[in-house]
């Protein structure tokens, strides 16, 4: 069973608890000087922030509304940040979870290239670059509690208005096009069925998604897909042009003056 | 070697400048690696690749393809008139690669996990094979380069051991280069929809690998007019006249094929949008791709050395442009933020480029690397001997 959260962002009041929540339960520390005043501004996840609320000021013809956006990791099916990383430190659980240092085994395994960081096109990965020898930090889906009893994580469980919803993913995703075909005030879309070729989290929404900050007509395939495209020709092309090339080396050796490079080349005297 | 020299190392103010460079760097490095990334670079969660990786490592690797494209030149297709540049060609690359594993050691976070990678196969990444491809070439690098070395430093027994793997390290010295100068493009497949289209393309590991193939004789022009000028020789122009022939086509290929994949895409108006990214990709098109093209194509130009060190000092902006193009300014309306190297990043790497010019200065200067002068410019008197070959 793979599971997921829906996040209805009209349900969302922006109260932030999911925040606190994540923080006290995952033992991390508050970073005071990100609290701004001003609400607008884009809040960004560090590596002791692993989810955030960002507030949008929406204008719909004479309307103007805020709307409220949990962010976190996506838990995608087929993650890029597992088929980037080349010392496994990556791994998708079969509980649904993305979680960085999976096992006792690799604990340590990570050497910190960040190329996670890249290839995450949620840009979620984030890096101790203060600490001496730093870890990659981000959302576990809280898989201690996952795989303590199922319980909830520890954001969803916090959540006051039921934005948040945890469950079997398949089941999530069926009730979010309920309550869109529900209801004409939500747009006709489920954020995360679809893009990089679908996410455990998924959003829904009476906003078009482009304006609450998602990236949006992005690609359907998962990443790791476009990589082995290519990857997957290494083996045929060490050997074809391995093959080649001793070919033409011995083909060429035949016709060619044979040299004695013993009298060809000297020290440069540095005049 | 007709008659043993002792080592020697002659020290000049510049090269005592660059002396100071590498030490500054050294220390820089120390401290970072105590006291951590955070404490010494501008990097961040926005830009947590910078200037080691996008310079010293994605362009220093490319500045060294001028090993694997004069080895399949002269040790496969046996053009033996471009011997006298071989050696000095495999030289600087080893260099380059040297420098750019540095660079990597430094960048990584955990760097004193660096081996992981070799015992825990993550094959479906492609830094995976970057990093074995860099590794195991850099090593092939060194053993090619033992044979030279064993030229000098007198040990027959291990001298003869390299000359018969020699056949095996020099395919294995193209192919490896082959394989992961095209993977260094393929790094950024997986940032689909982050980089600008006008670089993300599926066929990047192409353009990569090709582009550093024809830096390679360009490369080898500039360090071959350097070091005749540093040495007061003659430089080897006939055969840089005659190596523009390679970059000359492959150029013309890159840029038709940069072309067709543009329109495939469906991306090509995007080049003339007039946006910054538009504007970098037209300057890295004209003046680093068409400009050398027409400067080698046309005779009056490339015979003459200026005409040729001018075109060829284009072609290598042009692939350095071309990567911090793909690192930095087609990832940047993405990722948003900024970045810009701090004092000690730019220290460190100045400091790596400096230990390479006095590392190359000191073992041309003390291993048969460059032609004798007497063998200059005359292709006819390289010296023939029935039975051994190169």
């Amino acid at each position: 069973m793979s599971n997921g959260v829906l996040v209805d962002v009209t349900k969302c009041i922006g109260c932030r608890s999911c925040v606190t929540a994540c923080k006290s339960w995952n033992d991390l520390p508050d970073r005071v000087a990100q609290n701004t005043e001003n609400w607008d501004v884009p809040l960004q996840m560090d590596s002791d922030t692993w989810t955030q609320v960002n507030y949008n000021l929406v204008g719909q013809g004479t309307q103007r509304k805020w709307r409220f956006v949990k962010r976190q990791c996506m838990h995608c099916e087929e993650p890029a940040c597992e088929s980037a990383c080349f010392t496994h430190s990556f791994v998708k659980t079969k509980e649904g979870a993305v979680i960085y240092k999976p096992t006792d085994l690799n604990q340590d395994y990570c050497v910190g290239c960040r190329y996670c960081m890249i290839a995450c096109p949620f840009d979620i990965p984030k890096f101790q670059y203060e600490e001496r020898f730093p870890y990659v930090q981000k959302c576990r889906f809280c898989y201690d509690r996952m795989t303590d009893g199922n319980k909830r994580p520890a954001c969803v469980s916090a959540c006051p208005t039921g934005a948040l919803k945890y469950g079997e993913k398949e089941a999530l995703l069926a009730e979010g096009w309920k309550r869109i075909n529900g209801n004409a005030q939500y747009v006709k879309h489920v954020y995360g069925e679809k893009e990089y070729g679908g996410t455990s989290w998924m959003y829904i929404s009476d906003v078009p998604f482009d304006q609450l900050g998602f990236k949006v007509n992005v690609t359907e395939r998962s990443i790791p897909s476009y990589t082995w495209q290519v990857l997957k020709w290494t083996p045929y092309i060490f050997v074809g042009w391995g093959a080649l090339l001793t070919a033409m080396r011995l083909y060429t050796k035949g016709k060619s003056v044979a040299h004695d490079e013993h009298e060809m080349y000297g020290p440069v005297d540095p005049k | 070697m007709s008659k043993p020299r002792n080592w020697s190392f002659r020290i000049t103010w510049f090269r005592l400048l660059l002396i100071c460079f590498v030490i500054g760097a050294v220390i820089a490095a120390l401290y970072r690696f105590y006291f951590g990334l955070g404490s010494v670079t501008h990097l961040s969660d926005r830009w947590p690749w910078g200037l080691w990786i996008g310079f010293d490592l994605l362009c220093g690797i490319a500045l060294a393809g001028g090993g694997f494209s004069t080895a399949l030149i002269v040790h496969v297709l046996h053009k033996d008139k471009y011997l006298p540049i071989a050696r000095a060609a495999l030289l600087t690359s080893m260099i380059g690669y040297i420098i750019s594993l540095i660079s990597l050691f430094l960048d990584i976070g955990r760097w004193y996990n660096f081996w992981r990678p070799f015992f825990y196969w993550g094959f479906h990444s492609v830094l995976f094979e970057v990093f074995w491809c860099i590794s195991l070439y850099t090593t092939v690098q060194v053993l090619e380069f033992g044979d030279i070395f064993f030229e000098k430093v007198n040990c027959p027994s291990l001298k003869k051991i390299l000359g018969a793997l020699m056949t095996p390290l020099l395919i294995l010295g193209i192919v490896l280069p082959s394989l992961h100068q095209s993977s260094l493009g393929s790094l950024y497949i997986v940032a689909v929809d982050k980089l600008n289209p006008l670089w993300w393309s599926m066929l990047i590991p192409f353009f990569f690998v090709w582009s550093a193939f024809f830096l390679g004789p360009a490369m080898v022009t500039i360090e071959g007019t350097l070091a005749a000028r540093a040495y007061r020789r003659e430089a080897e122009l006939p055969v840089f006249q005659s190596l523009t022939k390679v970059t000359l086509w492959m150029m013309i290929i890159y840029f038709i094929v940069k072309i067709i994949d543009l329109n495939y895409r469906g991306v090509m108006s995007q080049a003339f949008n007039g946006s910054y990214e538009s504007n970098m990709f037209l300057i890295e098109m004209i003046v680093f791709v068409l400009l050398p093209i027409f400067l080698y194509a046309i005779p009056a130009i490339r015979t003459k050395l200026w005409g040729v060190v001018t075109a060829s000092v284009l072609v290598v902006a042009g692939v350095v442009f071309n990567r911090m193009n793909v690192v930095f300014t087609g990832m940047a309306k993405s990722v948003g933020g900024s970045y810009f190297p701090s004092f000690w990043e730019f220290l460190i790497t100045i400091g790596m480029w400096s230990f390479l010019i006095l590392f190359y200065c000191f073992v041309v200067e003390n291993f048969p690397i460059l032609p004798k002068e007497e063998y200059l410019s005359h292709e006819s008197s390289i010296p023939s001997k029935p039975g051994v070959h190169a």
